[in-house]
């Protein structure tokens, strides 16, 4: 069964932006799934048309075989969704956001109750539940739209960057309540800009560009198509000139530290037998990057590089 | 417990968002039931008492008599207005509108809500005044459920108009025009403080296309008997308004214009 299923998805604003051109993605129930991609991409506007926020300009969307166009009550009843932006009512209290929304989708006041209770209790909000929302902390507010987003118990989730400008304290407990809810069979389509979020929490990604979908497949199946990754080493000793490290190429930052290229035929067993033929002593070492980050940058990259070509071509310029 | 909507689900969001304004209604009692109050009896006080008893009898009736049905549909326009288009705009500027837009609601049932919240502010304030009224005059209502009939439904016509106003509204100062530059004229010259047998023929027949002369007019007939307009034009002419700010209303939100992308 898919969760969502969108085919050929198009948007242009009025002002003639296409945000989106002609995009297909499918994702399985029970999944979770990453959609990555630059600021402007077209995450938001996607995340907007599935839950009819934004009116698409062509092609298909289902909800669990819901199609938006035809039966957009049902699909609407499956999501529950946390906005980018924090859009609480910031009048009304921490428990009648939740129970209002509850309200919303159809569900009787005592079973209203109870949902909210339920939802602000998981996310460490029910001590709170009489204050304005609006005097809640920024993190508190993140967990609130979570908890209004999950009263009505959707089998979709979808989170539009839930743990931007949150401590990392609270964004852990976030990561381990949304894995919580996954393992007990939500769906959930996350989009972040920490990338070490969508690498730890998801098993599928996607990653748009441009209104178009650049990578579509498991994160497992997208590292592995990284050629490299680079370590940063700290060294006892101070860096020598004539310093050669076989099989690996480096390059010094300063006095102390390298970075080394491990492609993807070798392993840190050999760059450390390599080390130790140099005589060169590791106090530590580090990732440059996250590995997703990496192939994001790649593939933006790539991007940029096919426009200034295109540019440059006289044909295309005429 | 896995949800579509039935018309069980929707009566249950009709009844949230009601309950919701009426809530906000009581929550900001300073800002919606007090100053209503304040401006009533200033109104009372300066026109009824102080000049009124220069004015004399007005159809009939003394000045202050005559004045205190016109300024409680007053009262309940200017409310049931200002109610759905202040709630409905902050809660597109805040954004959290977007609860409403992404849940199974079908559109009426917002309109309603919201419409219900107006009511029920326009009603509050509409007795508030009225009380106020009894410590100035005293009044015997004539046909009671004419009045009530016409408090109610002028309050669904402004409500809906309150709503299609914060529709359109891009700011603040947007919710702040239509009263100030429409609704308050067409009030004053809606027959509030005056019978139209007084106004030249010209003014009269111009009169005639204001429709809050209606509301006014159908209001004291219900209160004092008296009204320059049939009733039965007034109940005709405030279902042209209700029915027309409706469809404006129903097919402004179910096609999103102005609250969606």
């Amino acid at each position: 069964m898919k969760a969502l299923s969108i085919h050929g998805l198009t948007k242009i604003y009025p002002n003639g932006v296409q945000a989106l051109n002609g995009i297909d993605l499918d994702v399985e129930a029970g999944d979770f799934f990453a959609l990555l991609g630059p600021n402007g991409a077209g995450k938001t506007t996607a995340i907007g048309i599935i839950t009819s926020l934004v009116n698409k300009t062509g092609g298909t969307v289902r909800v669990f075989g819901h199609d938006i166009d035809s039966d957009l009550a049902a699909a609407k009843s499956c999501i529950g969704v946390v906005p980018q932006e924090i859009n609480l009512n910031q009048w009304e209290t921490v428990y009648n956001c939740v129970v209002n929304v509850a309200g919303f989708y159809g569900l009787p006041r005592k079973r209203a109750k109870q949902r909210a209770e339920t939802c602000l209790r998981e996310l460490q909000l029910w001590d709170r539940r009489d204050e304005a929302s609006r005097n809640l902390s920024g993190g508190m507010k993140r967990r609130l739209m979570i908890a209004r987003a999950l009263v009505h118990e959707p089998k979709l989730l979808i989170l539009d960057e839930p743990t931007a400008g949150v401590d990392i304290e609270i964004r852990r407990s976030m990561w381990d309540f949304l894995r919580h809810i996954n393992e007990q069979g939500t769906t959930i389509i996350l989009t972040t800009h920490y990338l070490e979020e969508a690498e730890s929490l998801c098993r599928h990604v996607a990653i748009i560009d441009e209104g178009r979908i650049a990578e579509h497949a498991r994160m497992s199946t997208v590292l592995r198509k990284l050629h490299q990754e680079v370590f940063v080493l700290s060294l006892v000793d101070e860096l020598q000139p004539d310093m050669h490290i076989n099989g690996f190429a480096y390059m010094a930052i300063n006095d102390h530290e390298i970075e080394v290229e491990v492609a993807s035929g070798q392993n840190l067993n050999q760059l450390f037998a390599a080390l130790s033929d140099a005589g060169i002593a590791v106090s530590s070492m580090r990732n440059k990057t996250n590995r997703l980050e990496e192939l994001f940058m790649r593939l933006v990259d790539r991007r940029d590089k096919e426009r200034t070509k295109q540019l440059a071509d006289p044909e295309i310029c005429v | 417990m896995r949800l579509t909507m039935s018309m069980q689900g929707q009566l249950i969001a009709l009844h949230t968002i009601a309950r919701k304004e009426t809530v906000r209604i009581i929550r900001i009692w300073l800002q919606t039931l007090v100053p209503p109050v304040i401006t009533m009896t200033l109104y009372f006080i300066i026109f009824g008492n102080l000049i009124g008893s220069r004015i004399g009898e007005m159809a009939g009736f003394d000045y202050m008599q005559y004045m205190a049905p016109g300024l409680i549909m007053m009262s309940v326009i200017t409310n049931s207005y200002g109610n759905v288009v202040s709630s409905f705009f902050s809660a597109k500027f805040q954004g959290h509108l977007q609860e409403m837009l992404v849940a199974p609601i079908h559109s009426y049932v917002i309109i309603l809500g919201h419409v219900a919240g107006g009511i029920v502010r326009g009603l509050a304030v509409g007795t508030v005044v009225t009380v106020v009224a009894l410590f100035f005059t005293d009044f015997k209502v004539q046909h009671p459920l004419i009045a009530i009939s016409m408090l109610v439904l002028t309050a669904a016509v402004f409500s809906l108009g309150g709503m299609i106003n914060a529709i359109f509204a891009t700011k603040y100062d947007d919710v702040a025009i239509i009263p100030s530059f429409v609704l308050a004229p067409l009030t004053y010259l809606g027959g509030v403080f005056y019978t139209t047998a007084l106004l030249p023929d010209f003014w009269a027949s111009v009169s005639a296309f204001n429709p809050i002369l209606y509301m006014v007019n159908g209001f004291r007939y219900g209160i004092l008997g008296v009204s320059d307009v049939n009733i039965v034009t007034a109940y005709a002419m405030i279902m042209v308004f209700l029915v027309a700010a409706f469809a404006t209303c129903y097919y402004l939100i179910s096609q999103g214009i102005g609250i969606r992308e």
